[in-house]
């Protein structure tokens, strides 16, 4: 009889379906493609250290020292909020297990009736009343639920999202519930960084050309010239994405929405989800509570893969540890993905299984209980380390 | 009663599962459905189960209110560039948390003695409240049977 162990906990951001990307072991999130990403980066810390490299050192000595004081202050947040944007969960739904899709294409079934053969079934639509207003929600086929009322299906990322906005490539990220706010503050911070940027440029172009004229400053001061150009092209798409996205906030409506025409007031269909009064429909979303992640992404799979009788100090802190484990399913203690169903011992999804004589001898072979607290995780990698 | 969370867990076997639904009639703001499914008749009492499913919502109203405590809470972070929640829970965190020791509870007194295990609805995406049905084994050789639960299932 030979012990098998796992030898690497698994997170369960490694198992997540849908299209992205993980870092930091899980604690970053973003979509698959960041080439744009890296180019809104590249941008703005090129920008301010031009800017920090040319007009800080003259502006500093000749009008004022906060002014480089506020542009740090500036540039620090917005790549606060451009980092929390790209990084952030945007508000992502989990798919259904499997017996919650059972449950409600069973529902689903039921609804509908029976179809006579030949006929298309009707399309999978649930009508619930908001404030009112009948809002149809759609049956998502890949993640296998009705989408909340504002949930969306990202096709790029392969995710329903809650709230969704939009996709942004410039952030390498949906937009949704969880980062709309940052994603505001975002272009608002940097709409203000590139008129105080441009605003600089031009009185130190001006301040240099009193002094040596025109064609000298610019010679002085090479860097101005490409700030300028990208802080001019910058102002009127990050302006006027700011002066929409301010608009959408005070009808509480989300950009999907509002390309898709859903509140547009045909058909007498208003926005249920407003509060009639701008004030209010701000607050919502600026001052709102800060939702939680819904998706546990650093939380340990539980693997249970060990068919090992042997049990010798089990370290976990149910008291049953004298009682045979028996290959009959289980009530998971956490609820997760493994249902009683799920949770048969399966050694093919383990990454890495070091089988070892040694080990039982040794007396450290013990079965990981399904109940997987992480001190078996961290027994199991010790006793991994001591077999090497 | 004999059933007991631990016994419930470790020796039971799952018949059904349940899903309570969202119910979106007041908007997006989280609150689940207080009907009380057929499936759980002759388990649980109709009474126990609204009183869970409304004490959860009034959770979940608490910690998605706003006003003036959530206004405090948005202007720190702001000002901080929402840093100071590397150090700081934030109010939903800590509803959440309260919200998780009321399920346990809730289980250990109420709904384990029946045969049941209540799933915590952030674990199944703020979607659903998952409600397990174990087997009832009422009639196997235990002393006190509860008559309750025990009449429905003949094996």
């Amino acid at each position: 009889m030979s012990a098998v162990m796992i030898t690497r906990k698994v997170r369960k951001w490694e198992k997540l379906p849908g299209k992205n990307t993980f870092c930091c072991d899980g604690r970053v999130m973003m979509a698959r493609q960041k080439g744009v990403f890296y180019l809104t980066l590249f941008l703005i810390v090129g920008t301010c250290a031009l800017f920090f490299a040319f007009e800080c050192p003259y502006l500093a000595v000749h009008l004022s020292p906060t002014i480089p004081v506020f542009a740090v202050v500036l540039f620090l947040f917005v790549m606060a909020m451009l980092l929390r944007t790209s990084f952030s969960d945007p508000g992502v739904l989990p798919r259904a297990l499997p017996e919650e899709a059972s449950f409600i294409e069973m529902e689903i079934e039921a609804a509908n009736g029976n179809v006579p053969a030949g006929q298309r079934p009707p399309p999978r639509i649930r009508n619930v009343q908001i404030n009112n207003q009948i809002v149809k929600l759609k049956y998502c086929y890949t993640c296998k639920i009705f989408r909340p009322p504002r949930a969306s299906h990202c096709s790029i990322c392969d995710n329903c999202v809650d709230r969704f906005d939009h996709h942004c490539p410039w952030v390498g990220n949906c937009v949704g519930k969880r980062n709309y706010r940052f994603f505001y503050l975002f272009t608002l911070s940097l709409s203000l960084l590139t008129i105080y940027i441009f605003t600089f440029d031009i009185v130190h172009v001006v301040m240099r050309s009193v002094d040596s004229g025109f064609l000298n400053a610019l010679k002085e001061t090479p860097g101005t010239v490409l700030e300028v150009l990208v802080c001019f092209f910058t102002l009127w798409s990050v302006v006027g994405l700011t002066g929409f996205h301010t608009y959408l906030i005070s009808l509480n409506q989300t950009t999907n929405e509002d390309i898709k025409g859903s509140w547009s007031g045909k058909n007498r269909v208003q926005n249920p989800y407003s509060h009639k009064n701008i004030m209010k429909n701000c607050s919502e979303i600026l001052c709102g509570p800060t939702y939680p992640s819904v998706l546990d992404r650093r939380g340990v799979m539980q693997q249970d893969d060990s068919p090992s009788l042997t049990t010798a100090a089990t370290p976990s802190s149910t008291s049953d540890s004298t009682v045979p484990q028996t290959t009959k399913p289980t009530a998971p203690l956490i609820p997760n993905e493994h249902t009683p169903d799920d949770a048969k011992p399966s050694i093919a999804t383990s990454t890495e299984i070091s089988t070892s004589l040694t080990e039982e001898s040794e007396s450290t072979a013990h079965k990981v209980p399904p109940l997987a607290s992480p001190e078996t995780d961290v027994e199991a990698s010790i006793a991994k380390a001591a077999a090497h | 009663t004999f059933h007991n969370l631990q016994e419930l867990r470790h020796s039971a076997s799952l018949v059904n599962k349940v899903f309570v639904q969202r119910d979106y009639s007041e908007g997006t703001t989280c609150k689940f459905q207080t009907k009380f499914p057929s499936e759980l008749e002759s388990r649980v009492e109709r009474t126990l189960f609204e009183e869970t499913v409304k004490t959860l919502n009034n959770f979940y109203a608490e910690a998605e209110k706003i006003g003036a405590h959530s206004y405090l809470e948005a202007c720190v972070a702001c000002s901080t560039a929402y840093l100071i929640f590397l150090c700081m829970e934030t109010r939903y965190e800590k509803v959440l948390k309260k919200i998780a020791k009321y399920i346990q509870e809730q289980n250990e007194k109420v709904y384990a003695p029946r045969g049941l295990l209540i799933t915590d609805p952030i674990d199944r995406g703020m979607r659903v409240i998952e409600i397990s049905i174990y087997e009832d084994r009422g009639s196997s050789g235990s002393s006190s049977a509860s008559s309750s639960t025990s009449g429905s299932t003949a094996r």
